[in-house]
Protein backbone atom coordinates (compact mmCIF):
# COMPACT_ATOMS: atom_id res chain seq x y z
CA UNK A 1 0.00 0.00 0.00
CA UNK A 2 1.14 3.65 -1.03
CA UNK A 3 -0.18 4.89 2.85
CA UNK A 4 1.50 7.52 4.93
CA UNK A 5 0.12 8.40 8.02
CA UNK A 6 1.19 11.68 9.03
CA UNK A 7 -0.88 12.92 11.87
CA UNK A 8 -2.74 11.29 14.70
CA UNK A 9 -4.44 12.73 18.09
CA UNK A 10 -6.54 11.26 21.17
CA UNK A 11 -8.95 12.73 23.61
CA UNK A 12 -7.31 10.51 26.35
CA UNK A 13 -9.57 7.80 26.84
CA UNK A 14 -11.30 8.04 30.71
CA UNK A 15 -14.08 9.45 32.15
CA UNK A 16 -15.16 13.14 30.91
CA UNK A 17 -18.52 13.94 32.59
CA UNK A 18 -19.94 16.79 31.01
CA UNK A 19 -18.17 16.55 27.58
CA UNK A 20 -20.12 15.24 24.74
CA UNK A 21 -18.74 12.17 22.52
CA UNK A 22 -19.36 14.44 19.31
CA UNK A 23 -16.91 17.01 21.46
CA UNK A 24 -14.30 14.63 21.94
CA UNK A 25 -14.23 13.41 18.45
CA UNK A 26 -13.68 17.18 17.48
CA UNK A 27 -11.02 17.44 19.82
CA UNK A 28 -8.86 14.34 18.70
CA UNK A 29 -9.88 15.31 14.76
CA UNK A 30 -8.33 18.86 15.78
CA UNK A 31 -5.22 17.02 17.54
CA UNK A 32 -4.34 14.78 14.36
CA UNK A 33 -4.42 17.87 11.94
CA UNK A 34 -2.12 19.81 14.51
CA UNK A 35 0.00 16.39 14.14
CA UNK A 36 0.08 16.62 10.54
CA UNK A 37 0.36 20.27 10.02
CA UNK A 38 -3.03 21.01 8.24
CA UNK A 39 -5.96 22.66 8.75
CA UNK A 40 -9.46 20.81 8.31
CA UNK A 41 -9.92 22.64 4.80
CA UNK A 42 -7.16 20.39 3.56
CA UNK A 43 -9.06 16.99 4.52
CA UNK A 44 -11.03 15.67 1.37
CA UNK A 45 -12.43 12.19 2.81
CA UNK A 46 -13.38 11.35 6.20
CA UNK A 47 -14.74 8.44 8.04
CA UNK A 48 -15.77 8.22 11.49
CA UNK A 49 -17.40 5.05 13.83
CA UNK A 50 -19.24 4.92 17.15
CA UNK A 51 -21.05 2.30 18.98
CA UNK A 52 -23.09 4.80 21.00
CA UNK A 53 -23.78 7.60 19.10
CA UNK A 54 -25.83 7.28 16.05
CA UNK A 55 -24.30 9.67 13.60
CA UNK A 56 -20.47 10.82 14.61
CA UNK A 57 -20.20 12.50 11.23
CA UNK A 58 -22.23 15.46 12.84
CA UNK A 59 -18.87 16.69 13.60
CA UNK A 60 -18.63 18.25 10.58
CA UNK A 61 -20.71 21.07 11.57
CA UNK A 62 -17.87 21.95 14.36
CA UNK A 63 -14.91 21.05 12.13
CA UNK A 64 -16.16 22.85 9.21
CA UNK A 65 -18.91 22.51 6.29
CA UNK A 66 -16.68 21.78 4.32
CA UNK A 67 -18.88 19.59 1.48
CA UNK A 68 -16.63 16.57 1.59
CA UNK A 69 -17.81 12.96 1.82
CA UNK A 70 -17.87 12.02 5.30
CA UNK A 71 -18.77 7.86 5.74
CA UNK A 72 -19.90 6.26 9.09
CA UNK A 73 -19.49 2.88 9.79
CA UNK A 74 -19.65 0.59 12.34
CA UNK A 75 -18.11 -2.85 12.76
CA UNK A 76 -17.81 -3.58 16.01
CA UNK A 77 -14.63 -3.49 18.35
CA UNK A 78 -12.96 -3.87 15.13
CA UNK A 79 -14.20 -0.41 14.07
CA UNK A 80 -11.51 1.87 14.46
CA UNK A 81 -9.16 0.03 12.05
CA UNK A 82 -12.09 -0.31 9.57
CA UNK A 83 -12.10 3.63 9.88
CA UNK A 84 -8.44 3.46 8.60
CA UNK A 85 -8.50 0.61 6.19
CA UNK A 86 -11.86 2.18 4.57
CA UNK A 87 -9.97 5.88 4.54
CA UNK A 88 -6.85 3.97 2.87
CA UNK A 89 -8.76 1.91 0.35
CA UNK A 90 -10.86 5.76 -0.36
CA UNK A 91 -7.38 7.22 -1.41
CA UNK A 92 -5.74 4.25 -3.14
CA UNK A 93 -9.27 3.85 -5.41
CA UNK A 94 -8.59 7.64 -5.95
CA UNK A 95 -10.96 9.06 -4.67
CA UNK A 96 -8.63 11.92 -2.82
CA UNK A 97 -5.46 12.45 -1.72
CA UNK A 98 -5.70 13.42 2.34
CA UNK A 99 -8.43 11.38 4.46
CA UNK A 100 -8.80 11.70 8.37
CA UNK A 101 -10.51 9.06 10.53
CA UNK A 102 -12.16 9.60 13.73
CA UNK A 103 -13.16 7.11 16.04
CA UNK A 104 -15.43 8.14 19.34
CA UNK A 105 -17.71 6.56 22.09
CA UNK A 106 -19.00 7.18 25.78
CA UNK A 107 -20.04 4.24 27.16
CA UNK A 108 -22.36 3.62 30.13
CA UNK A 109 -20.70 2.26 33.46
CA UNK A 110 -20.27 -1.44 34.29
CA UNK A 111 -20.75 -4.27 31.84
CA UNK A 112 -21.49 -3.55 27.98
CA UNK A 113 -25.47 -4.53 27.27
CA UNK A 114 -26.79 -5.67 23.83
CA UNK A 115 -29.28 -3.25 23.66
CA UNK A 116 -32.66 -3.36 23.72
CA UNK A 117 -33.32 -5.86 20.86
CA UNK A 118 -31.23 -8.62 20.22
CA UNK A 119 -32.32 -8.69 16.90
CA UNK A 120 -30.31 -5.63 16.44
CA UNK A 121 -26.90 -8.13 16.68
CA UNK A 122 -29.13 -10.91 14.87
CA UNK A 123 -29.66 -13.22 17.73
CA UNK A 124 -33.05 -14.53 19.69
CA UNK A 125 -34.43 -12.17 22.68
CA UNK A 126 -34.34 -15.24 24.09
CA UNK A 127 -30.65 -15.79 24.38
CA UNK A 128 -29.98 -11.93 26.17
CA UNK A 129 -33.23 -13.28 28.48
CA UNK A 130 -31.07 -16.32 29.54
CA UNK A 131 -28.30 -14.35 30.50
CA UNK A 132 -26.14 -15.87 27.83
CA UNK A 133 -25.46 -12.57 25.81
CA UNK A 134 -22.19 -11.64 27.74
CA UNK A 135 -18.93 -10.62 25.70
CA UNK A 136 -16.81 -11.60 29.24
CA UNK A 137 -18.56 -15.26 29.31
CA UNK A 138 -16.80 -15.87 25.68
CA UNK A 139 -13.99 -14.27 26.81
CA UNK A 140 -13.87 -16.54 29.82
CA UNK A 141 -14.43 -19.81 27.97
CA UNK A 142 -12.38 -19.32 25.19
CA UNK A 143 -9.25 -18.54 27.65
CA UNK A 144 -10.31 -21.60 30.33
CA UNK A 145 -10.15 -24.01 27.01
CA UNK A 146 -7.04 -22.36 25.32
CA UNK A 147 -5.39 -22.81 28.87
CA UNK A 148 -6.65 -26.69 29.10
CA UNK A 149 -5.47 -27.04 25.56
CA UNK A 150 -2.03 -25.38 25.53
CA UNK A 151 -0.90 -25.33 29.38
CA UNK A 152 -1.17 -21.57 30.17
CA UNK A 153 -1.24 -21.15 33.52
CA UNK A 154 -3.47 -18.31 35.59
CA UNK A 155 0.24 -16.80 36.62
CA UNK A 156 0.94 -15.90 33.34
CA UNK A 157 -3.09 -14.14 32.83
CA UNK A 158 -1.98 -12.04 35.98
CA UNK A 159 1.98 -11.35 34.70
CA UNK A 160 -0.24 -9.94 31.65
CA UNK A 161 -2.38 -8.05 33.54
CA UNK A 162 0.18 -6.47 35.64
CA UNK A 163 2.69 -5.95 32.25
CA UNK A 164 -0.41 -3.64 31.54
CA UNK A 165 -0.96 -1.69 34.36
CA UNK A 166 3.23 -0.87 34.73
CA UNK A 167 2.86 0.35 30.89
CA UNK A 168 0.10 2.45 32.24
CA UNK A 169 1.46 3.50 34.96
CA UNK A 170 4.35 5.33 32.44
CA UNK A 171 1.99 6.51 29.98
CA UNK A 172 0.76 9.78 30.77
CA UNK A 173 -2.61 9.66 28.51
CA UNK A 174 -3.24 6.55 29.75
CA UNK A 175 -6.41 6.53 31.85
CA UNK A 176 -5.24 3.24 34.73
CA UNK A 177 -2.09 4.96 36.04
CA UNK A 178 -1.25 2.80 38.59
CA UNK A 179 1.20 -0.19 38.59
CA UNK A 180 -1.49 -2.74 39.90
CA UNK A 181 0.71 -5.21 42.03
CA UNK A 182 0.72 -9.24 40.48
CA UNK A 183 -1.15 -10.42 44.39
CA UNK A 184 -3.46 -7.47 44.05
CA UNK A 185 -4.50 -9.02 40.38
CA UNK A 186 -4.35 -12.56 41.13
CA UNK A 187 -6.58 -11.77 44.58
CA UNK A 188 -9.02 -9.94 42.77
CA UNK A 189 -12.75 -11.29 42.32
CA UNK A 190 -13.85 -13.45 39.94
CA UNK A 191 -15.86 -12.05 36.97
CA UNK A 192 -16.09 -15.23 34.67
CA UNK A 193 -13.99 -17.98 36.19
CA UNK A 194 -11.07 -18.21 35.49
CA UNK A 195 -10.96 -14.30 34.79
CA UNK A 196 -11.01 -11.55 37.25
CA UNK A 197 -11.97 -7.85 37.72
CA UNK A 198 -8.11 -6.69 36.60
CA UNK A 199 -8.05 -9.25 34.42
CA UNK A 200 -10.78 -7.15 32.33
CA UNK A 201 -10.38 -3.90 30.39
CA UNK A 202 -13.80 -1.48 31.17
CA UNK A 203 -15.63 0.45 28.78
CA UNK A 204 -14.42 4.00 28.91
CA UNK A 205 -15.02 6.99 26.83
CA UNK A 206 -12.34 9.01 24.46
CA UNK A 207 -11.86 9.59 21.08
CA UNK A 208 -8.63 8.81 18.25
CA UNK A 209 -7.91 10.40 15.06
CA UNK A 210 -5.58 9.58 11.88
CA UNK A 211 -4.79 11.70 9.38
CA UNK A 212 -3.32 9.98 5.98
CA UNK A 213 -2.28 10.92 2.38
CA UNK A 214 -0.70 9.20 -0.32
CA UNK A 215 2.51 8.40 0.18
CA UNK A 216 4.61 9.94 -2.88
CA UNK A 217 3.20 13.54 -1.21
CA UNK A 218 3.51 13.14 2.50
CA UNK A 219 6.91 15.20 2.25
CA UNK A 220 5.03 17.95 1.74
CA UNK A 221 3.77 17.68 5.56
CA UNK A 222 5.56 18.79 8.33
CA UNK A 223 5.65 15.57 10.44
CA UNK A 224 7.42 12.66 10.07
CA UNK A 225 5.08 10.08 8.01
CA UNK A 226 5.05 6.86 9.37
CA UNK A 227 3.96 4.30 6.35
CA UNK A 228 0.97 1.90 6.63
CA UNK A 229 2.90 -1.53 4.84
CA UNK A 230 -0.23 -3.27 5.13
CA UNK A 231 -3.74 -2.86 6.23
CA UNK A 232 -5.93 -5.66 6.72
CA UNK A 233 -9.62 -6.63 7.23
CA UNK A 234 -11.22 -10.45 7.67
CA UNK A 235 -14.26 -11.77 9.11
CA UNK A 236 -14.79 -15.19 10.77
CA UNK A 237 -14.60 -18.43 8.79
CA UNK A 238 -17.00 -21.40 9.40
CA UNK A 239 -15.93 -23.15 12.35
CA UNK A 240 -14.16 -20.68 14.34
CA UNK A 241 -15.40 -19.83 17.72
CA UNK A 242 -16.34 -16.31 18.32
CA UNK A 243 -18.34 -14.09 20.83
CA UNK A 244 -22.33 -14.38 21.29
CA UNK A 245 -22.74 -17.90 19.40
CA UNK A 246 -25.56 -19.63 20.95
CA UNK A 247 -23.90 -23.08 18.71
CA UNK A 248 -20.05 -23.61 17.26
CA UNK A 249 -19.15 -25.93 15.02
CA UNK A 250 -16.74 -29.18 16.11
CA UNK A 251 -14.66 -28.21 12.74
CA UNK A 252 -12.03 -25.73 13.17
CA UNK A 253 -11.30 -22.96 11.15
CA UNK A 254 -8.32 -20.26 11.70
CA UNK A 255 -10.07 -17.29 13.27
CA UNK A 256 -10.22 -13.82 11.65
CA UNK A 257 -7.23 -12.16 13.71
CA UNK A 258 -5.12 -15.59 12.57
CA UNK A 259 -6.47 -14.92 8.55
CA UNK A 260 -5.76 -10.92 8.58
CA UNK A 261 -2.80 -11.23 10.45
CA UNK A 262 -1.24 -13.73 7.44
CA UNK A 263 -2.49 -11.38 4.52
CA UNK A 264 -0.74 -8.54 6.70
CA UNK A 265 2.59 -9.97 6.92
CA UNK A 266 2.45 -10.92 3.83
CA UNK A 267 1.22 -8.07 1.65
CA UNK A 268 3.71 -6.03 3.99
CA UNK A 269 6.72 -8.47 2.78
CA UNK A 270 7.57 -8.04 6.71
CA UNK A 271 7.39 -11.57 8.72
CA UNK A 272 6.18 -10.88 12.94
CA UNK A 273 10.01 -11.87 13.70
CA UNK A 274 10.51 -8.31 12.31
CA UNK A 275 7.95 -6.15 13.89
CA UNK A 276 9.71 -4.11 16.57
CA UNK A 277 6.34 -3.19 18.54
CA UNK A 278 3.14 -4.58 18.57
CA UNK A 279 -0.63 -3.76 19.89
CA UNK A 280 -3.05 -6.40 20.67
CA UNK A 281 -6.80 -6.42 21.29
CA UNK A 282 -6.40 -7.20 25.09
CA UNK A 283 -9.77 -7.16 25.98
CA UNK A 284 -8.77 -9.48 28.96
CA UNK A 285 -5.57 -10.92 29.81
CA UNK A 286 -6.58 -14.06 28.40
CA UNK A 287 -6.93 -12.46 24.78
CA UNK A 288 -3.89 -10.54 24.81
CA UNK A 289 -2.22 -14.20 25.35
CA UNK A 290 -4.23 -15.54 22.67
CA UNK A 291 -3.66 -13.25 20.21
CA UNK A 292 0.09 -13.29 21.09
CA UNK A 293 -0.12 -16.53 19.10
CA UNK A 294 -3.09 -16.02 16.33
CA UNK A 295 -1.35 -12.94 15.40
CA UNK A 296 1.68 -14.75 14.45
CA UNK A 297 4.13 -13.68 17.28
CA UNK A 298 4.71 -16.92 18.75
CA UNK A 299 3.56 -21.14 18.64
CA UNK A 300 0.15 -21.93 20.72
CA UNK A 301 1.60 -22.91 24.60
CA UNK A 302 4.82 -20.10 24.40
CA UNK A 303 3.52 -17.06 25.32
CA UNK A 304 4.24 -19.13 29.32
CA UNK A 305 7.40 -18.84 29.10
CA UNK A 306 7.39 -15.65 26.90
CA UNK A 307 5.99 -13.53 29.60
CA UNK A 308 7.48 -14.74 32.40
CA UNK A 309 10.74 -13.86 30.60
CA UNK A 310 9.48 -10.52 30.49
CA UNK A 311 9.65 -10.77 26.91
CA UNK A 312 5.96 -8.79 26.53
CA UNK A 313 7.39 -5.83 28.74
CA UNK A 314 8.19 -2.72 27.10
CA UNK A 315 12.36 -3.47 27.24
CA UNK A 316 11.45 -7.42 25.97
CA UNK A 317 11.79 -9.10 23.12
CA UNK A 318 8.37 -8.28 21.76
CA UNK A 319 6.73 -5.27 23.96
CA UNK A 320 2.64 -5.50 23.66
CA UNK A 321 0.36 -3.18 24.66
CA UNK A 322 3.20 -0.59 25.42
CA UNK A 323 0.80 2.29 26.81
CA UNK A 324 -0.97 -0.42 28.93
CA UNK A 325 -3.67 -1.27 25.84
CA UNK A 326 -7.50 -1.60 26.65
CA UNK A 327 -6.66 -2.81 30.32
CA UNK A 328 -4.90 0.56 31.04
CA UNK A 329 -7.00 2.56 28.69
CA UNK A 330 -10.28 0.99 28.95
CA UNK A 331 -12.37 0.14 25.52
CA UNK A 332 -14.60 2.65 23.73
CA UNK A 333 -15.27 0.80 20.69
CA UNK A 334 -15.41 3.36 18.29
CA UNK A 335 -11.81 5.00 19.02
CA UNK A 336 -9.94 1.93 20.25
CA UNK A 337 -7.96 0.84 16.92
CA UNK A 338 -7.21 4.23 16.11
CA UNK A 339 -5.66 4.37 19.74
CA UNK A 340 -3.66 1.75 18.60
CA UNK A 341 -2.42 3.31 15.59
CA UNK A 342 -1.66 6.76 17.51
CA UNK A 343 0.49 4.32 19.93
CA UNK A 344 2.39 2.67 16.95
CA UNK A 345 3.15 5.80 15.29
CA UNK A 346 4.38 7.67 18.78
CA UNK A 347 6.65 4.77 19.41
CA UNK A 348 8.23 4.45 15.68
CA UNK A 349 8.64 8.26 16.16
CA UNK A 350 10.54 7.96 19.20
CA UNK A 351 7.79 10.05 20.74
CA UNK A 352 6.61 8.04 23.54
CA UNK A 353 8.42 9.09 26.77
CA UNK A 354 8.58 7.42 29.71
CA UNK A 355 6.91 4.21 27.81
CA UNK A 356 9.21 4.43 24.98
CA UNK A 357 10.24 1.13 23.52
CA UNK A 358 14.31 1.40 23.53
CA UNK A 359 16.55 0.74 20.36
CA UNK A 360 14.86 2.82 17.59
CA UNK A 361 11.31 0.80 16.56
CA UNK A 362 11.09 1.09 12.94
CA UNK A 363 8.26 -1.52 12.30
CA UNK A 364 4.95 -1.69 14.50
CA UNK A 365 1.83 -4.02 14.53
CA UNK A 366 -1.53 -3.27 15.72
CA UNK A 367 -4.80 -5.84 15.92
CA UNK A 368 -8.07 -5.19 16.50
CA UNK A 369 -11.15 -8.08 17.30
CA UNK A 370 -14.89 -7.59 17.44
CA UNK A 371 -18.78 -8.97 17.40
CA UNK A 372 -19.54 -10.83 15.11
CA UNK A 373 -15.87 -12.46 14.53
CA UNK A 374 -14.15 -9.66 12.58
CA UNK A 375 -10.56 -8.51 12.61
CA UNK A 376 -8.11 -5.51 11.30
CA UNK A 377 -4.78 -6.21 11.55
CA UNK A 378 -1.63 -3.19 10.36
CA UNK A 379 1.61 -3.01 9.51
CA UNK A 380 3.42 0.14 9.94
CA UNK A 381 6.81 0.71 9.40
CA UNK A 382 9.35 4.33 9.68
CA UNK B 1 -55.47 -34.34 42.49
CA UNK B 2 -53.24 -31.27 41.21
CA UNK B 3 -53.16 -30.42 37.89
CA UNK B 4 -49.42 -30.32 36.67
CA UNK B 5 -47.98 -26.94 35.76
CA UNK B 6 -48.00 -26.34 32.17
CA UNK B 7 -45.05 -25.43 31.02
CA UNK B 8 -43.91 -23.24 27.73
CA UNK B 9 -40.93 -22.83 26.08
CA UNK B 10 -39.10 -19.24 26.97
CA UNK B 11 -39.16 -19.23 22.79
CA UNK B 12 -40.49 -21.15 20.04
CA UNK B 13 -38.31 -22.80 17.52
CA UNK B 14 -35.26 -23.99 20.29
CA UNK B 15 -37.24 -27.48 21.41
CA UNK B 16 -38.08 -30.33 19.04
CA UNK B 17 -41.42 -31.88 19.99
CA UNK B 18 -42.70 -31.99 23.55
CA UNK B 19 -41.11 -30.49 26.48
CA UNK B 20 -41.93 -33.63 28.59
CA UNK B 21 -38.75 -35.35 26.95
CA UNK B 22 -36.95 -32.30 25.63
CA UNK B 23 -34.78 -32.12 22.78
CA UNK B 24 -33.39 -29.31 21.00
CA UNK B 25 -34.19 -28.32 17.56
CA UNK B 26 -30.99 -27.66 15.38
CA UNK B 27 -30.79 -27.67 11.28
CA UNK B 28 -28.75 -30.23 9.32
CA UNK B 29 -27.27 -28.82 5.65
CA UNK B 30 -28.71 -31.42 3.20
CA UNK B 31 -25.62 -30.53 1.14
CA UNK B 32 -22.58 -30.72 3.37
CA UNK B 33 -24.24 -32.25 6.49
CA UNK B 34 -23.22 -29.24 9.32
CA UNK B 35 -25.34 -28.79 12.27
CA UNK B 36 -26.47 -25.25 13.48
CA UNK B 37 -28.45 -24.84 16.65
CA UNK B 38 -30.70 -22.38 16.85
CA UNK B 39 -32.12 -24.13 13.34
CA UNK B 40 -31.55 -21.98 10.39
CA UNK B 41 -32.80 -22.48 6.33
CA UNK B 42 -29.46 -21.04 5.20
CA UNK B 43 -26.00 -23.19 5.38
CA UNK B 44 -23.07 -21.26 7.24
CA UNK B 45 -20.43 -23.59 6.14
CA UNK B 46 -20.99 -24.14 2.55
CA UNK B 47 -23.83 -21.22 1.75
CA UNK B 48 -26.56 -24.00 0.39
CA UNK B 49 -30.15 -23.20 1.69
CA UNK B 50 -31.04 -26.55 2.46
CA UNK B 51 -30.84 -27.25 6.04
CA UNK B 52 -33.02 -29.01 7.58
CA UNK B 53 -34.79 -29.05 10.96
CA UNK B 54 -33.78 -32.09 13.24
CA UNK B 55 -34.00 -32.64 16.87
CA UNK B 56 -30.43 -32.56 18.94
CA UNK B 57 -29.20 -35.29 21.01
CA UNK B 58 -30.03 -34.62 24.61
CA UNK B 59 -25.79 -36.26 25.65
CA UNK B 60 -22.83 -34.41 25.10
CA UNK B 61 -19.36 -32.97 26.94
CA UNK B 62 -18.32 -30.18 28.25
CA UNK B 63 -16.43 -28.53 26.06
CA UNK B 64 -15.47 -25.33 28.23
CA UNK B 65 -16.96 -23.40 30.96
CA UNK B 66 -17.58 -20.59 33.51
CA UNK B 67 -19.43 -19.03 35.97
CA UNK B 68 -21.22 -15.59 35.75
CA UNK B 69 -20.36 -13.68 38.55
CA UNK B 70 -22.86 -10.63 38.16
CA UNK B 71 -26.09 -9.97 37.20
CA UNK B 72 -26.41 -9.73 33.64
CA UNK B 73 -27.56 -6.75 32.39
CA UNK B 74 -30.80 -5.70 30.24
CA UNK B 75 -32.64 -7.65 28.98
CA UNK B 76 -31.67 -10.80 31.26
CA UNK B 77 -35.00 -11.73 32.20
CA UNK B 78 -33.71 -13.75 35.32
CA UNK B 79 -33.83 -12.73 38.98
CA UNK B 80 -31.09 -10.19 39.01
CA UNK B 81 -32.01 -8.37 43.02
CA UNK B 82 -31.35 -12.13 44.61
CA UNK B 83 -28.53 -12.64 41.70
CA UNK B 84 -27.15 -16.09 41.91
CA UNK B 85 -23.92 -17.28 39.89
CA UNK B 86 -24.74 -19.73 36.98
CA UNK B 87 -22.41 -21.80 35.09
CA UNK B 88 -22.25 -21.53 31.49
CA UNK B 89 -21.08 -24.00 28.44
CA UNK B 90 -20.54 -24.77 25.30
CA UNK B 91 -21.62 -29.02 25.02
CA UNK B 92 -20.41 -30.99 22.67
CA UNK B 93 -22.69 -33.37 20.65
CA UNK B 94 -22.60 -35.96 18.46
CA UNK B 95 -23.69 -34.02 15.40
CA UNK B 96 -20.64 -32.17 15.31
CA UNK B 97 -21.94 -29.06 17.07
CA UNK B 98 -21.17 -27.10 20.51
CA UNK B 99 -23.90 -25.68 22.16
CA UNK B 100 -23.84 -22.84 24.71
CA UNK B 101 -25.91 -23.30 27.29
CA UNK B 102 -26.67 -22.34 31.26
CA UNK B 103 -25.28 -25.46 33.30
CA UNK B 104 -27.26 -26.55 36.60
CA UNK B 105 -24.04 -26.27 38.37
CA UNK B 106 -22.53 -22.83 39.83
CA UNK B 107 -19.94 -24.69 41.63
CA UNK B 108 -16.29 -25.19 39.39
CA UNK B 109 -14.99 -27.92 41.90
CA UNK B 110 -18.12 -29.69 39.84
CA UNK B 111 -16.88 -28.94 36.56
CA UNK B 112 -14.70 -30.35 34.26
CA UNK B 113 -13.66 -30.03 30.55
CA UNK B 114 -15.05 -33.42 29.18
CA UNK B 115 -17.29 -34.70 31.42
CA UNK B 116 -20.68 -35.77 30.21
CA UNK B 117 -23.87 -33.95 30.67
CA UNK B 118 -27.32 -34.24 29.44
CA UNK B 119 -30.02 -31.51 28.84
CA UNK B 120 -32.44 -30.57 31.05
CA UNK B 121 -35.40 -27.94 31.50
CA UNK B 122 -34.41 -24.79 34.10
CA UNK B 123 -37.76 -23.17 35.04
CA UNK B 124 -37.37 -19.18 33.88
CA UNK B 125 -40.24 -17.86 35.92
CA UNK B 126 -43.78 -17.68 34.80
CA UNK B 127 -45.80 -15.70 32.36
CA UNK B 128 -49.27 -13.71 33.21
CA UNK B 129 -51.18 -16.69 32.50
CA UNK B 130 -49.43 -18.58 35.84
CA UNK B 131 -47.72 -20.82 33.16
CA UNK B 132 -44.18 -22.16 33.91
CA UNK B 133 -41.81 -20.70 31.39
CA UNK B 134 -39.04 -22.52 31.24
CA UNK B 135 -35.26 -22.82 28.57
CA UNK B 136 -32.67 -25.45 28.67
CA UNK B 137 -29.39 -26.49 30.47
CA UNK B 138 -27.20 -28.91 30.66
CA UNK B 139 -26.67 -30.84 34.07
CA UNK B 140 -23.66 -33.63 34.64
CA UNK B 141 -24.69 -36.68 33.44
CA UNK B 142 -24.41 -38.85 36.84
CA UNK B 143 -24.33 -36.21 39.17
CA UNK B 144 -27.22 -35.08 41.67
CA UNK B 145 -28.98 -32.12 41.03
CA UNK B 146 -28.74 -28.88 43.13
CA UNK B 147 -29.41 -25.85 41.24
CA UNK B 148 -33.36 -26.89 40.79
CA UNK B 149 -33.07 -28.13 37.34
CA UNK B 150 -35.55 -31.13 36.51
Amino acid sequence: MDIAIIGTGLKPFGRHDGMGAIEMGVSAARAALDDAGLSWAEIQLAFSGSLEILQPDTMIQHLGLTGIPFTTLYNGCATGGNLLLSAAHAITAGAGDIAIAVGIDKHPRGAFSVGDTLESIGLGQWYGETGLALNPQYFAMKTRRYMHDHGISEDCLHRTAAKAFINGSRTEHAWRRKAIPYDEIANSSLVCDPLRKYHFCSPSEGAAAVVICRADIAARFGSEPIFLRADVFRTRLYGSFETLSPSTPVKNAPSPSVQASRAAFEMAGIGPDEIDVAQLQDTEAGHEIMHMAECGFCADGEQEKLVFDGETSIDGRIPINTDGGLLANGEPIGASGLRQIHEACLQLRGRAGRHQVPGNPSTAFTHVYGFPGVSCVTVLST
Amino acid sequence: MTTPTQRIPISANLFAGSLDSPRLLGSRCQACGETTFPAQEGCPSCTSQKCEPIPLSPRGTLWTWTIQRFPPPHPYAGDAENFAPYGVGYIELPEGVRIEARLSVSDPDRLEIGMEMELALEAFGRDEEGREIVTFAFRPLMGSDENGSQ
